[in-house]
């Protein structure tokens, strides 16, 4: 609506620059973003915050919440708030790094597929349906029971797993860039491949690659979360959020001891929440169209 | 018709590779009979059923015995259980389709309206509420709702009850299943309605930039009708898309809450034959999974030719 009045210096700001003051627009986002900074950062000190090891047996069995243990101490006598802190860093490891593998094996697979089409696009498009057909959760189950759970299979499998939805999403897009005049050209002046691919058309996806991986983050901290809590994901003694809540499948933790479950449980979904939204105002904030 | 023919083609080359790839993986998995090993059972005991299983042929030789019986309608036998992998499955299937079949249109009854709502007022308090509602729904770990929801109305409640599909001891007439559909239907309806919120919202707003709609709004036809004349038919193009994306969810989405609820349905099986190693029950679950995937895309793409007449069937 305000298309008209907007000032004409904007124009002539960097793009990073107007995609920032976009950004700070979405209230939420921002919030949601120093949110993760903060939980980020207390995760990365966890051993600074608190006094104890994840893994040391510091206090009675299953203490309620008091002074010295501020969420309580687990059943076998471990401080909760601290292996709180600690399994935060695993789900943000596994978020991350799964989606470090899954954008980058979607991204080549891409461009790719999208750049040089004929039977290169036939094969890797059938190979991408294919692993979409899978229904996901048994895929990510049936490799989690092969390869042994553990954190690094977990992060693998979740990255081996996630990329379909990138290499449709780059594919996409280079089939529309191909056809621009600033690739053309590049064709025309004999550039090499990997330089039109890498330096030209790459840079011009960056933007709905970058909105697609925060929720394919959002998603590996869910299904960790899920795999853990099921007994397939990261073992124990490693503390992750999701093999934290794996007690409460018992009555007695369920119904009289809380602060073993609920902490864990609401942690992940703040992280979900914020990440979430971090990605909402990341594409408001990136959409050419949206200019309000 | 032809179309249909084509996109059929088409999808069983698919079929074909899901089918090798999971045998392959399978494989890998080791042999399903070091479950059987132990202090009682002797060595040639376990050579003896792994002939019998046929598994001391070259990998390829039992995936073609396998394709084989398949396409004499034979989907092979439990390893562990020794029955027929298709009664299995069609034992757990109804109470999965009942789950998940009911959720997936709780989800949508609540996502339209509320998705609707969201994009005709944007930018309102109602829209931020909406959507961080929608947000929550996508983010609250199925698990973690479902512990929340057995904490509240089982335990301090004492209305519903905690697992199983009927009470044990009685036949489980209509309002018995109904009663333990009640939480594992509502775990799975938040979570399908958040997602949907955010896909119909954002849909409807592009729509709503239209040229069309602001022809409509000109001549003054009224809000009610612009809405639902102009903008929903072709909200229908996106919100079909969303739908045949969860169609797969029918067999595998559930997993987790069945697991928790210990829902009878195809999860509950899923799980315990990936524990056992149960290999011809895990590949007959892949392989409907994989079909009725492939069936969703199908319905997708004709019932888009039936709602965009611009789409032309080739």
């Amino acid at each position: 609506m305000k298309k008209n009045d907007k000032p004409r210096g904007e124009l002539n700001r960097s793009y990073l620059h107007t995609v920032g003051h976009r950004f700070l627009r979405h209230r939420m986002g921002v919030v949601s973003l120093y949110f993760l900074c903060a939980l980020t950062l207390m995760a990365l000190l966890a051993p600074f915050i608190s006094p104890y090891g994840p893994t040391k047996l510091v206090g009675k069995f299953s203490a309620p919440p008091s002074a010295q243990f501020w969420l309580g101490t687990d059943q076998v006598g471990r401080d909760v708030f601290t292996r709180l802190l600690y399994a935060t860093r695993i789900s943000l490891l596994v978020g991350f790094a799964s989606t470090a593998i899954a954008t980058a094996i979607g991204v080549v697979l891409g461009l790719v597929s999208g750049y040089f089409g004929g039977w290169v696009d036939m094969v890797v498009m059938r190979f991408t349906d294919m692993v979409m057909s899978f229904p996901y959760i048994l895929l990510v189950l049936v490799a989690a029971a092969i390869f042994q759970p553990g954190l690094w299979n977990i992060i693998l499998i979740l990255g081996f797993v996630d990329w379909p939805g990138v290499a449709r999403l780059v594919r996409g897009n280079v089939l529309s860039l191909r056809e621009t005049a600033f690739v053309q050209a590049d064709v025309v002046a004999g550039m090499p491949t990997r330089h039109t691919l890498f330096s030209e058309i790459l840079p011009n996806t960056i933007a709905p690659i970058l909105v697609y991986a925060t929720s394919v983050v959002a998603l590996s901290i869910l299904d960790e979360a899920a795999l853990s809590f099921l007994g397939m994901g990261v073992q124990p003694p490693m503390a992750s959020l999701g093999n934290m809540l794996n007690g409460a499948q018992s009555i007695t933790i369920l119904t009289t001891k809380p602060w073993l479950w609920m902490p864990p449980g609401i942690i992940i979904i703040l992280l979900v929440l914020s990440i979430s939204f971090i990605g909402d105002a990341l594409r408001d904030a990136v959409d050419p169209r949206n200019i309000h | 018709m032809r179309y249909i023919f084509k996109r059929i083609l088409i999808a069983i080359p698919v079929l074909i590779g899901i089918t090798m790839l999971d045998y392959l993986i399978m494989s890998l998995a080791g042999s399903p009979l070091a479950m059987m090993q132990g202090p009682r059972v002797s060595q040639a005991a376990v050579e003896a059923k792994a002939i019998q299983l046929g598994l001391t042929q070259p990998l390829y030789v039992q995936y073609f015995t396998w394709l084989g019986q398949l396409l004499h309608g034979n989907w092979g036998y439990s390893i562990k259980t020794y029955q027929p992998v298709w009664s299995m499955i069609a034992q757990n299937l109804g109470p999965t389709l009942l789950l998940v079949g009911v959720s997936l249109i709780l989800g949508f009854v609540i996502a339209i309206p509320a998705g609707v709502y969201s994009a005709t007022h944007q930018y309102t308090k109602g829209d931020y509420t909406v959507v961080t509602l929608s947000f929550l729904g996508t983010s609250i770990p199925s698990f973690f709702l479902s512990l929340i929801l057995v904490y509240v109305f089982t335990v301090l409640l004492g209305w519903l009850p905690s697992g199983g599909m009927t009470t044990l001891g009685t036949g489980g007439d209509f309002w018995d299943v109904v009663r333990h559909m009640v939480m594992p239907t509502a775990v799975l309806t938040a979570s399908f309605a958040g997602s949907n919120i955010r896909y119909i919202r954002s849909s409807f707003l592009e729509i709503l930039q239209q040229d069309y709609l602001r022809t409509a709004k000109a001549k003054g036809i009224g809000r009610f009708l612009t809405i639902n004349k102009h903008t929903m038919r072709n909200a229908m193009l996106p919100i079909i898309t969303v739908l045949s994306m969860q169609v797969p969810m029918l067999i595998g989405g559930a997993v987790v809450v069945e697991q928790v609820f210990s829902w009878p349905g195809l999860g509950l099986l899923t799980m315990s034959s990936i524990m056992t190693r149960d290999y011809p029950v895990i590949m007959g679950v892949s392989l409907l999974s994989a079909l009725i995937v492939l069936a969703g895309n199908l319905l997708a793409d004709i019932l888009y030719a039936m709602v965009d007449p611009t789409i032309q069937l080739h």
